[in-house]
């Protein structure tokens, strides 16, 4: 299946995440802010990045913008979580190059819903 | 960082999660009184809030989540500078993290917990009314986020369903491949609605130079036959549909083909299509969100957080464990053949012995924790117990990298908090007192901690006006615990403090309670096989100084056999032994002391004590012990050697005999008792005032 990379500052969710990809048969990789999150990126080869977009040290859309500067994951897929309040912040994670979005909170078949239509599995 | 114990459950790894946020956002909380004006600081406590309510909400949290949003939305008006941080917002901010707590708490509890969750619900809602008028905020709060809130709302539309099916026409922005979107993806997802026509637009592709591969300049016209909703085509699009042109239109017989979309993707508002504005409200991932609750179960299992490499260095002896192991079985399935075979059979035990105390070291360390979360705690103690008191009080603390085991930090948190509390209420002086005795306005209370061979040693230290012995002495009078007049030494006047409902509170105040205390700080340390010891100087201040055994699993035991029965004495507590020959053994009967370096020890023979009903060896030994500066001997009949001891805790039916604090497998499968060298001290301490009441 995909390799997923997950950048979230919050561990449950990151394990939440974890948890129904890895169930769906997809690898995850795990990275706690935004600086672990684009190090991870220029690494390796993602199939689908999924982001919170408040974190420490390098915030989501610094980092969705700096990955999309990499040729590596050039038109690689990025779903970034969000709350309703956001609303604006949404518009600039789009500016920023996110392909689309999953609010939080979310039951796990709504993110795999949403991982099989970025993936288009 | 992984986790350990908390396993396959994001609750419980929510509920360590935001633990730590708390403490975390309490500590910058507190930072944040010396400095309102940090951006740093404030910015810190809303992303703790931020994250608080969004993984709650996540984790069916849903009363803290909703709470928690008021103290984020506060904080983010701090933060975008439409408020300011006063010293009254941190102070409810403050309160609202205790409520906070308790929220995480009661989530967890059976739904039995009605009346308390109506309690707690109130008191939040006073909290809240403190935190908007401290912001400055008096509007009515906003709606919460919660699930709820995602839900309803879900308008049908004009069009709902077209009986034939729809034309669809479609064009991407140019960044849309780039950003992640796949066109055929789409045009896949259009295809599971229904019978689909595909008609691909070129018209809009730019001449070759100017062309960036990247970009997407196809449009598409789709006509799509079968039952599928309005909703459901749009769903497609969910993701880009703000940034692209999209028109639906029925299909119905007569309808003409829909006029080719113009190349614009980058002005879609003049667009005579829907254009964002049209949009219902409800964004589509919201449907995506909405399902009923479904809570996993609410475990609130303990869990340790490890460091990665420990558990690296964990799994290398273990991969080294399995070579052994195969080792071993290679050289029994081959037959142990001569001393060669002995030779290999010797190197593999050796081999074996290493590692096990290897193992054994690596995972102990696996249940350390740094005793700078426990010490953080404090800090929120004290700055609450300088404004009660109207005292100014500086927390000064070190050693907070000294590792200790969990369990110990959980149980030493209460103690500390009664001896913190002590500190402050009897032994700071208030401001004016302090000065008019020479010492600066501001008290000082010193939490440190460090690492002595197998032993943590915590100390309190405060400069206050220390413990008032004469106070002491006329209350341990009053209560009948010494005679009037009785000559004391200083340490076991000081000693006194800890003995059963002893308070010097000339009145009980809110902080220090009701004179049960210091007796159950004490049991509460020697539970955990530590001591607690006290020095004060009148108008400099006092000391406690906790000694904690570093684990709770493994000691240094030195075994010894008393009649038939193998017995381990805790070696910490060991600190010298001696021979008792038969002459001294006769002599000294009826007054069991024994003159050690000027000074009488009084001894106990075990062999009595435990009432063998075997002969004395020839040669006895006396094992002297001490604890908090008292010592006794103890006779046993054979000192075999020092022993790792894994102890065991008793049974339900042995545990309430005092002599023993546990039990340990030996290697040939025998037990031994480990012996209780507290009440043992006590027991000989007894016994040598019995002696010296008679004669």
């Amino acid at each position: 299946m995909s390799t997923i990379l997950t950048v979230d500052d919050s561990s449950s969710i990151r394990m939440a995440i974890r948890i129904a990809l890895s169930g769906a048969g997809h690898t995850v990789q795990e990275a706690g802010d935004g600086v672990q999150g684009l190090a991870s990126a220029g690494n390796a080869k993602f199939d689908l990045i999924i982001t919170d977009l408040n974190m420490p040290n390098m915030n989501g859309l610094e980092m969705i913008r700096e990955i999309r500067k990499l040729p590596v994951q050039a038109g690689t897929p990025i779903i970034f979580l969000t709350t309703e309040s956001d609303e604006g912040l949404k518009q600039q994670a789009r500016a920023a190059g996110a392909t689309g979005w999953l609010v939080k909170p979310f039951e796990p078949e709504n993110l795999l819903r949403v991982v099989r239509k970025v993936l288009g599995q | 960082m992984s986790g350990v114990g908390e396993g396959q459950d994001p609750v419980a790894a929510f509920r360590v999660e935001a633990a730590d946020l708390l403490d975390g956002t309490e500590q910058a909380l507190l930072d944040l009184t010396h400095d309102l004006g940090s951006r740093e600081l404030i910015d810190t406590v809303f992303r703790g809030m931020h994250t608080l309510k969004g993984s709650g909400a996540m984790f069916g949290f849903d009363a803290l989540a909703a709470f928690t949003h008021h103290c984020e939305t506060a904080f983010d008006r701090v933060r975008k500078g439409l408020a300011p941080a006063t010293q009254e917002l941190v102070a409810v901010t403050l309160s609202a993290m205790d409520h906070m707590r308790a929220l995480v708490e009661v989530q967890g509890q059976a739904s039995g917990a009605g009346l308390a969750a109506a309690g707690i619900a109130a008191a939040g809602e006073a909290i809240l009314a403190q935190l908007h008028a401290a912001i400055g905020d008096t509007a009515a709060p906003p709606p919460a986020t919660t699930r709820d809130a995602a839900t309803g709302n879900s308008d049908g539309g004009d069009a709902g369903e077209a009986q034939g099916g729809w034309r669809i026409a479609f064009r991407l922005p140019a960044d849309a491949m780039a950003n992640g979107t796949n066109p055929l993806i789409l045009l896949d997802e259009l295809r599971d609605l229904g019978e689909a026509e595909v008609v691909a637009q070129t018209g809009a592709i730019p001449p070759l130079d100017v062309l960036e591969a990247q970009e997407c300049h196809l449009g598409w016209e789709v006509t799509l036959r079968g039952p599928a909703t309005r909703e459901a085509i749009e769903d497609v699009f969910i993701f880009v549909m703000d940034d692209m042109d999209l028109r639906l239109e029925p299909l119905t017989a007569a309808a003409p083909l829909a006029p080719p979309l113009p190349a614009a993707a980058q002005t879609p508002a003049e667009t005579p299509a829907q254009t964002p504005a049209d949009r219902p409200a409800q964004t589509p991932a919201q449907t995506l969100a909405e399902t009923g609750p479904a809570r996993a179960a609410r475990a609130t299992g303990e869990s340790v957080r490890v460091p990665a490499e420990r558990l690296d260095v964990l799994m290398d002896r273990v991969g080294e464990l399995v070579i052994v192991q195969s080792r071993l079985a290679q050289l029994a399935s081959g037959g142990i053949n001569g001393p060669a075979g002995e030779l290999a059979l010797r190197s593999i035990s050796e081999e074996v012995e290493r590692l096990a105390s290897e193992l054994r070291d690596t995972t102990m360390v696996l249940r350390m924790v740094p005793i700078a979360t426990l010490f953080g705690r404090f800090r929120r103690l004290v700055h609450d117990l300088a404004r009660e008191t109207g005292k100014v009080i500086e927390l000064v603390t070190d050693g907070e990298s000294t590792e200790i085991d969990k369990t110990v930090s959980e149980r030493l948190a209460d103690p500390i908090v009664h001896l913190i509390r002590n500190s402050c209420d009897h032994g700071l002086e208030p401001p004016e007192e302090r000065v008019a005795a020479g010492k600066p306005a501001g008290g000082r209370l010193r939490l440190a901690a460090e690492q002595a061979g197998g032993e943590v040693l915590i100390t309190i230290a405060d400069d206050g006006r220390g413990i008032d012995r004469e106070r002491v002495r006329a209350k341990a009078e009053a209560n009948g615990l010494i005679q009037p007049g009785q000559v004391l030494a200083d340490g076991e006047l000081l000693q006194l403090i800890f003995q059963p409902g002893f308070s010097t509170a000339a009145q009980v105040t809110n902080l220090s309670g009701r004179g049960v205390g210091m007796d159950v700080v004490k049991r509460t340390i020697e539970a955990l096989r530590g001591t607690i010891d006290v020095t004060s100087q009148p108008g400099r201040g006092s000391v406690m100084t906790l000694r904690i055994p570093l684990t709770l699993a493994i000691i240094e035991g030195l075994l010894v056999r008393v009649g038939e029965g193998k017995y381990v004495i805790p070696l910490a507590a060991v600190e010298e032994c001696i021979e008792l020959s038969l002459e001294d053994d006769i002599r000294s009967r009826g007054r069991s002391m024994i003159q050690l370096r000027e000074q009488l020890v009084p001894f106990l023979r075990l062999r009595e004590l435990f009432d063998t009903g075997t002969r004395p060896d020839a040669f006895q030994k006396i094992v002297v012990i001490a604890t908090g500066g008292e010592r006794v001997g103890l006779v046993v009949d054979q000192i075999i050697g020092s022993h790792q001891t894994v102890i065991k805790s008793m049974s339900c039916l042995h545990r309430g005999i005092p002599s023993f604090s546990g039990a340990t497998i030996l290697g040939d499968g025998g037990v031994a008792l480990i012996l209780d060298v507290v009440q043992l001290v006590a027991l000989g301490q007894q016994q040598e005032e019995r002696l010296r009441a008679a004669g």
